[in-house]
């Protein structure tokens, strides 16, 4: 019988490590926006030592210089200074920190209560699913911008708020696109396949189902993470978010409003960084889907 | 002869969608240790209902109204739920129909052909590659470590019907459904996928209930055979027998309406609509085959 055996002629499987990695160094998104979103994280842990000057630090004589390489600038302050003759650029480098705190704890918890819920939706369908879909109509038909102001003045003021604010409002987006994919993979052979080794159903849930859903989710959590950073941004800019004495991004753009006559730099850094921020995220979040998902990868 | 290993007898059901519309009507079949029991039908013959009861995943449209499923003398429709899924894959396996689909993804072949072995046998995940890489090699799968390491997407038909052979047979089970485990594949690939479920059956004396449309395949591997229309048994026999002297119209037409390689000018002979009329009389009258 040996002449029904099968020959592949592909050379010696390099090990599953390398091979991964080699699929996620050859998406120049990942490397792209992952390599941003990592510089930023560098940043905003060793920000006492990257910033050139104290982000609080006011020294009126100094107020709105413009950026070094305008007339009349100082050296000193490299992207200029604000109406308190704060360093933007040491203000900008701190609001990482809130910016980037934000992104991964909220993004992260409303992809795990989102995700929960979206398996059970999807697999156990029935009233579970008549349930959690009706809730999530129900939550989408409210304004997220509005909400989550009315949540943010609710529970108070500062960054554990803005967090469950976001995670509130956010997590419908997982549980819908959860659903589906669950739904769209229950329909599949190997569920009946693994229904007839004997699989219980909260097994194949988890080792079966979940593991095809996570390309997916990861995209979607890198997508929800640049939604957490404007969000945050606009909760910031509302005086919403923590107190003043912490800069934001969106506590920049605020101040940066009122003086944007005299000094276009303290609006228009901010925005940059936020714009840069929420792209590098969005990028690294399709990059990972196609580096990630078994069928696609070639 | 021993009590055979499944005995299914008068076994109904019913189609809840359809406003109650009989889908078996009054199925009795037997399957020995080791015998390989062709279901052969049309579509909604109600073949691929049979193999879906005996493994407990009937759509719930369906419902069985009456009879029994008894592999080695246990009722599998009155068994509880735990006891359902202790024989499921291991007394009871089966070989899906479409290779692309019956794989997950998501998962390498490795994980995928030792779920069994780990959850069911207990074995170490050292043990179970062992016996991994074995089965690989029993369905002929040069480099069985390379594809153990692969996912799905990377093998090709042939090769994850392969797969899904040795899992199929990776715990020993006594009875194999094959569910039409060679319509997806191309002709050439067929036979080798025919010839080695024959093998893998033969050399471990397993029992197979093989569904399938094709009358060809069943001559090549079906012990006996069983046929079908509209849910009801029509002919049933060894497969020599009815091959050779059918006794039913249906058979008859059945068979001569089958390709001939050796005639391509003969064109196709379709089943005389009189058969269908005759088929229909049957059925409503209800009697005996």
């Amino acid at each position: 019988m040996a002449e029904l055996a099968l020959t592949t002629p592909t050379p010696k499987a390099p090990s599953r490590a390398a091979k991964r990695l080699r699929a996620l160094a050859s998406e120049p998104k990942v490397i792209i926006g992952g390599g941003f979103i990592l510089v930023l994280i560098v940043i905003a842990i060793f920000a006492p030592f990257v910033a050139p000057k104290d982000p609080l630090e006011q020294d009126l004589m100094a107020g709105t210089l413009p950026p070094a390489w305008v007339e009349g600038a100082d050296p000193g302050f490299l992207l200029g200074t604000d109406d308190l003759g704060r360093d933007v650029l040491s203000r900008l480098i701190f609001g990482t920190r809130i910016a980037l705190i934000v992104a991964f704890v909220a993004a992260g918890l409303a992809a795990l209560i989102g995700t929960l819920l979206g398996l059970m939706a999807g697999w156990y369908g029935g009233w579970a699913d008549r349930l959690i879909s009706r809730l999530v109509d129900i939550w989408m038909a409210f304004p997220p911008v509005l909400l989550s102001i009315l949540l943010v003045a609710v529970f108070g003021s500062g960054v554990h708020s803005v967090i469950a604010a976001i995670v509130i409002i956010d997590w419908t987006r997982f549980c819908r696109v959860v659903r589906a994919e669950t739904q769209a993979q229950a329909q599949m052979d190997y569920v009946t396949a693994a229904r007839t080794i004997g699989f219980s159903r909260l097994k194949i849930l988890f080792s079966e189902i979940l593991p095809n859903v996570t390309p997916v989710l990861i995209a979607l959590v890198s997508l929800e993470m640049g939604i957490a950073v404007i969000v945050e941004a606009i909760l910031s800019f509302v005086g919403l978010s923590v107190s003043s004495d912490t800069p934001t991004w969106g506590g920049m753009i605020a101040e940066g409003r009122q003086i944007i006559y005299e000094g276009w730099w303290v609006l228009v850094a901010p925005l940059i960084a936020l714009f840069a921020t929420v792209l590098a995220f969005n990028q690294l979040g399709d990059g990972l889907r196609r580096a990630l998902d078994p069928v696609m990868r070639r | 002869m021993t009590a055979p290993l499944l005995s299914i007898s008068g076994l109904n059901a019913v189609s809840d969608r359809d406003g109650g519309a009989p889908i078996l009507r009054d199925v009795s079949l037997t399957v020995a240790r080791g015998e390989v029991r062709g279901l052969v039908g049309e579509s909604g013959a109600g073949k691929s209902t049979i193999a879906k009861a005996l493994l407990g995943i009937l759509p719930r449209t369906v419902r069985v109204t009456a009879g029994t499923l008894a592999f080695e003398g246990r009722d599998l429709l009155k068994l509880p739920a735990r006891e359902l899924r202790d024989i499921m894959g291991s007394e009871i396996s089966l070989i899906p129909q479409d290779p692309q689909t019956a794989l997950n993804p998501g998962r390498r072949i490795e994980a995928q052909l030792t779920d069994g072995l780990r959850m069911k046998r207990g074995l170490s995940a050292r043990e179970a590659h062992g016996r991994a890489l074995s089965l690989l090699e029993e369905v002929h799968i040069r480099e069985p470590e390379r594809v153990l390491n692969s996912y799905p997407h990377e093998l090709s038909g042939g090769m994850r019907q392969r797969v899904l052979i040795a899992a199929a047979f990776a715990l020993e089970p006594k009875l194999v459904v094959a569910d039409e485990p060679t319509t997806a594949l191309d002709v050439t690939v067929q036979k080798q996928i025919l010839r080695l479920i024959r093998g893998m059956q033969e050399a471990h004396g397993t029992g197979v209930i093989f569904v399938t449309h094709d009358l060809g395949v069943v001559a090549q591997i079906c012990d006996t055979v069983t046929l079908l229309y509209s849910g009801k048994v029509i002919e049933e026999g060894r497969t020599a027998d009815v091959l050779a002297s059918p006794r039913h119209i249906y058979t008859r037409a059945l068979i001569a309406a089958g390709p001939r390689y050796d005639r391509p000018d003969a064109g196709l002979t379709p089943v005389p609509a009189a058969v269908f009329e005759e088929l229909r009389r049957e059925i409503a009258a209800g009697g005996g085959r």
